[in-house]
Order: C-alpha cells, then structure tokens, then sequence
C-alpha cells in the first residue's frame, strides 16, 4: 500500500481541427514513427492543430483517487487514452506501475447476434481475461448483472439498460492496480448505479483511480485529488476537492436571461448583495444572502405577487422563496417604480452554482405578469459533501435505555 | 498477485529500442491468442446463424462465375487457349483459389474497421485482429476447398498424393493476401480511397493471372503471367490439387520466402500505425 502507481509528468498532446489535414499529419506521423524519430520534439504546432491536452503532471498511490474535472472537451478523455496506452503522447511520460484496468467502454465487442453467454466470453476475452478465469468468474458475472433468465437470449433484444448492466458486470470483475474510469455509470437503473458505486469503492481500496465525471457529489464524495481542465490545461488541482470543485463551478457560464411576460411589469435592476450586474458572489455555507430588486409596474395592477426560485446547474428547481410565513410575497399599492430588499437569511443548500428566477403575478388571477430566468446567480460555497439538494438539520440524541421506543 | 508491470508511454518512436520492441511484439501475440480464437467463433457463428444457405455460400459466388466463364468460352465470346484441365475444372478451381487469396487480403482491413470502437477505448494487444482474420480465412478456406473436393471428384478428377501437399499451397494464398492485406489496412484506415482502388487492381490481377484464362505460350502477357506473383501460387495450388506436377516450384518457394520477411515488417509497421491511427479515428 501507499506506493506510487502513476506518475504523469509534462504530458502534452496536439490534435488537429481539420480532417483532411488530420489525415495527412497521420500519414506523416507514421512516416517519421517508422524512421524512428521522436515526435513533436520541436514542440511546435502544425497547421490548424491545437493542444488537447497541455503539460498535466500528477502523481497517484494506491488507495488514491483522483476526480478530472472540466467541460465538454478540456480534454479530460484524450488524457485518460494516453494514460491508457491507446494513444501516444507528443510530449512527456507515463510510467505505470502494476496493471491498468478501464471502465471506459462498456461492453465492447458484444455481438448482437449472439446469446449474452456468448458475448459474456468475447468481451471477457477483449478485457484480457482468459478462458478459465471467465469459466471461474462467470457465476458472479451473471448474479451481479441480475439478468439470468436472458442469458441464452440474443443480445440484440436486450434493452439497452441490460446491456450496460451486463457490460459493467464484466468489468467489474477486472482487478487492476490501476482504475481508469469515463462517466460509464450515468446509466442504468438507480438502484444498479448504487450497486456499481459500491463495487468502485470495494476496488478505490486496492487500486490507484482515474474518474471523470461532470456530477460533482460523486467527485467530491469519491475523490482524494482533482484536477479542473480547461482547454487541456490544469487550471486548479487541488487536494481539497471542494477548492476544484469551486473553481469548476466558477467557470460555469450561466443560461442566458430570458424574460418572459405580458408587458404589465418590467425588472429594472437586479443584485444580489449589491455586487455589479454580472458578478457570481459565493455565499459561504449557511450564509444568507440579500436580493435587490426594481421594479417597474404599470398602473392597472394595485397588487401583485413576487417569488423567487432557486434553480441549481442541472437546470432543476431546488427552492421556492416565500415570505416568512411561507407564503407567496404580496406587495400592495404599487404601480410605478419600486424597490424591493429580499433577505434570506440562511442558505443550505447542496455547493455549486446556482441561478435565481424571478416570478411577478396576479394574485387574483394567478396570471404571470412577468417572469425572468437567471436573473442573478451565486455559488454555494463548499460543505460536507451530499449527492441532495440541500441539507436539513436535526437535533440528534441517544434514547436511553429505559425508555419505550415507539416506532 | 502477479509481479508488478511497469510499463511507460513516451513520445519516442518504439524503433528506438528495437530489443524491447520485439520482446513485446511476441508477448502479444501470445497473448492474443485466446481473444483472437474467441472472436473467430464470434464472428463465424454470427456469421452462420444468420443465413439460411450457411456455408454453401463459400461455394456460390466461384460456381456461378464458372457457369459465367464457361458459358463465354463454350459460346466463343472469348476464346480460351486449350487446358491440362478440361475448363469447367480449371475456371472453378481458379475462381476458388483466388476467392481463398482475397478473402485473406481482405480480413486485416475488414476486421480492424469493425472493430474500430473497440480499437479507440480498449487497450487489448490488437495482433488479436489480425490473427482472428487469418483463423477465419482458414476455416473458410477449408470449407471451401471440401466443397471443391466433392465437386472435383463428382467431375472425375482425381487428386492423388498431391493433395497432401495442397495445404501448403492453402497456406501459401492465406500468407501472401495476409501480407498485401497488412500493407493496405495502415494507409486503408485513414483514406477510405484504399478499399475501394485494391478490389478493383486485383480484379485486373486477376486476369493477368491463370485463373480463368490458360497460361499464354508466347508475347508480352506471357512474359506478363509468367512475372506475376500470383501466378505460381494458383498454378501450384491447383496442379496439387488436381493431381499435376507443380511447374513453378522454384517460383513459388520465393514468393513465399519473401511474403514471409515482408509479414514481419507490416506488423512492425502495423503496430507503429496503431496509436497513430487510434487517434485519428475518434471513437
């Protein structure tokens, strides 16, 4: 325990933005492969390439787990292939220590023609298994994927959830030193993503682990290390999680304002805090936070009603603001211009970023006079880590002994 | 636990450490075996399940292009010089033995795109392709070539010892279309343009070669028939098979020889290719 499985050092890689351009740097590439030059030693970029991975180093040691982070693109998967030996670095090294095992691919190589028994040795097979440990591990194979009565059925008629369920089972029984993981386990049934969640941790304990995931409570809650990527660059990596976490969230951009309404209202101006138009203020954890808002109502309505909701990144509603009787805000004798101060004195919800809409009515009619999406956002600052919304406090104490439990 | 592995990716091209390389290319394709056997199965039994007519197909496509041939020189739209065999053996045996030949160049190419996902997420030592293309060109060989057997011995041809030595000849196609399949599947993968140029080129090969027409006796295509590397190897295939003695012994044997340091080399190359290709296929 404790040795360094991975060590990445100064590892660069470039891509090419045009195909046909791809095609012919291919053609080069392989030429110099076969004079045995080294390649990209120049360290320049070609025509129209770009780095898709630029300078990551880190180190890893079993029982670690490292979270890569980034949007669509940083180059998170591009890095996990080289680590992979699928794909040849431009520039620095990987060295390796022990066995790789990837949960990248699920099921490849599966045969749709075929039985899932079948199917079950081929892809074993291209997982490096050998005839007698499939035979060995086939009975736990089949018990974990929970299909056994579809197994002597072609796996063309399997539902697409079946398939995954048994692709992961294969794989699971892999033991590598070193785990590579790719958002394989954004499918499936909930109650089979709980059960490959488990089998992650039983592994984390005896192996070095690479994950990328874009669902953060599963970052925070696995990973010892993260690293945030932007255009193939580490921008933060961090062993507090939360810190990456933060810094990803951060460069969120957030939807566009959109209003939506029939003219009666109009939202002037918007803050949160009082800080400038576009800012992203980050409310420490249990922290409150205050809404400035104004508003211009025309004369027809006398009484309105105005809530606020709390949206989280994933585009789901999380809380609805209501006065302090947990009611919708109604403001009287209005029409022209107001000012409106919403304090919301504590906030515990999940971190992460979130946006606030805003919603004026009718209270009469319930009619929506106007409604503004992402009208103002804020990050929730880091707590313990939670895959829930919010969290809810509660006075815990023993029972003693003496006293009857009802329940 | 086994003992730890330590394996190291560089920008440096694998030919640096010619040693290593070769070390390594060996302990693959041990270690493909098994995979390489599992996706033989996988492919041959797909294949078979799905059709009704199964292995008569091997057969089909040869028998139909002999009734074609046949018929153009029994009509005289053609005219073919006089044969050792009668004709209707010789065009059958020829189409069939070539049908042997590209089948083997075709299985590299063919297998590496169908596996082309697999290539792009799964690191599993991709000798594996090329070994289980070449198993199932053999079995396809054999059913062929039982087929034939019934077909020449129903026509009365009787081969004699010299098909004991006939393997060799099987063999000797499956080598050299394995060699001109591995020279393609690199350059195949990035331009498409290759898949379709090859299949065209061999069918004016083919022409050039004692498949379908008898050997010239005299002029430029004789000189032509006589230089092409195909042409011991159907010519010896076929004379073993049919119970004649092979003329072009010494030609064959040089062929061979040379397809045999020439297979070294594209799997060196082929492995070279691999990353380089990965990385421009996408997944």
């Amino acid at each position: 325990m404790g040795e360094t499985l991975i060590k990445v050092e100064g590892l660069s890689k470039k891509f090419c933005r045009s195909l046909k351009k791809s095609m012919w740097y291919g053609m080069q590439d392989i030429s110099s492969e076969l004079i045995g030059r080294r390649r990209g030693v120049d360290g320049l970029l070609r025509p129209d390439e770009f780095w898709a991975v630029n300078d990551i180093s880190f180190e890893l040691k079993r029982g670690e787990c490292l979270g890569l982070i980034g949007h669509n693109g940083a180059g998170k998967s591009t890095l996990l292939k080289i680590i992979n030996g699928l794909i040849k670095p431009d520039k620095g090294q990987v060295t390796i220590r022990g066995r790789i095992g990837a949960l990248i691919e699920l099921g490849a190589g599966f045969n749709p023609i075929l039985t899932g028994r079948e199917n079950i040795y081929v892809n074993a097979s291209v997982l490096g298994f050998t005839k007698h440990e499939i035979d060995e591990k086939f009975d736990s194979i089949v018990e974990f994927s929970e299909i056994a009565e579809f197994l002597d059925t072609p796996v063309q008629n399997y539902s697409s959830g079946m398939k995954v369920r048994l692709g992961f089972s294969i794989a699971a029984q892999m033991e590598p030193d070193v785990l590579l993981i790719d958002e394989v386990l954004a499918v499936g049934d909930a109650g089979f993503r709980v059960k490959c969640m488990n089998r992650i941790h039983e592994l984390l304990k005896s192996s070095a682990l690479i994950f990328v995931s874009h669902s953060m409570p599963t970052i925070a809650r696995i990973c010892t290390i993260a690293i945030v990527m932007q255009k193939g660059q580490n921008i933060c990596s961090s062993s507090e999680v939360s810190e990456a976490i933060d810094t990803y969230h951060s460069e969120f951009n957030t939807g566009e304002r959109k209003v939506v309404g029939n003219g009666g209202a109009e939202i002037k101006q918007i803050s949160i805090n009082s800080e400038p138009k576009d800012s992203q203020p980050i409310i420490p954890f249990g922290s409150g936070l205050q809404l400035r808002l104004t508003l211009n109502i025309h004369s027809k309505y006398q009484t309105v009603g105005i809530r606020l909701a709390v949206w989280n990144q994933d585009q789901h509603p999380v809380a609805d603001v209501v006065d302090e009787n947990y009611r919708s805000f109604i403001l009287e004798n209005v029409a022209g211009s107001v000012s409106i101060l919403a304090e919301i004195p504590t906030l515990y919800l999940a971190a992460g970023k979130y946006a606030i809409a805003v919603v004026v009515f009718d209270p009469v009619t319930i009619n929506v006079i106007c409604r503004m999406e992402n009208a103002v956002s804020f990050i929730m600052g880091q707590h313990i880590s939670t895959a829930c919304d919010s969290y809810i406090a509660a006075r815990w104490s023993k029972i003693a002994p003496s006293e009857k439990f009802n329940g | 636990m086994d003992e730890q592995r330590i394996t190291i990716y560089t920008p440096d091209s694998l030919l640096i450490h010619p040693l290593r390389m070769v070390k390594e290319m060996l302990r693959d394709l041990v270690g493909s075996r098994e995979l390489a056997w599992r996706l033989t199965v996988r492919d041959l039994s797909a294949q078979y399940r799905q059709t009704f007519l199964g292995f008569l197909w091997a057969i089909i496509l040869p028998l139909a292009n002999t009734l074609v041939w046949v018929f153009l020189s029994h009509s005289g739209v053609v005219n073919v010089s006089e044969t050792a065999l009668p004709y209707p053996v010789y065009v059958f045996t020829g189409t069939m033995l070539w049908a042997i030949l590209m089948d083997a160049m075709n299985a590299p190419l063919q297998m590496v795109n169908a596996s082309k996902s697999m290539l792009a997420k799964i690191n599993f030592p991709r000798e594996a392709l090329l070994v289980a293309g070449i198993y199932q060109t053999l079995v396809n060989a054999s059913i062929k070539t039982a087929l034939l057997l019934i077909v020449l011995l129903v026509m009365g041809i009787h081969p004699g010892w010299g098909l004991l030595l006939y393997p060799i000849g099987m063999l000797s196609l499956i080598l050299v279309g394995t060699v001109i399949g591995l020279a393609i599947t690199p350059v195949g993968m990035l331009y498409n343009d290759v898949g379709r140029a090859v299949p065209l080129l061999m069918q004016f090969l083919m022409y050039l070669t004692p498949v379908v027409f008898a050997m010239p006796k005299e002029g430029m295509s004789a000189t032509l028939f006589k230089l092409n590397p195909f042409t011991p190897l159907i010519l010896t295939a076929r004379d073993w098979l049919t119970g004649l003695t092979p003329e072009y012994l010494g030609y064959f044997i040089v062929i061979n020889a040379i397809a045999i340091i020439l297979l070294f080399m594209l799997w060196i190359v082929f492995r070279l290719a691999m990353p380089i290709l990965i990385e421009r296929m996408g997944s």
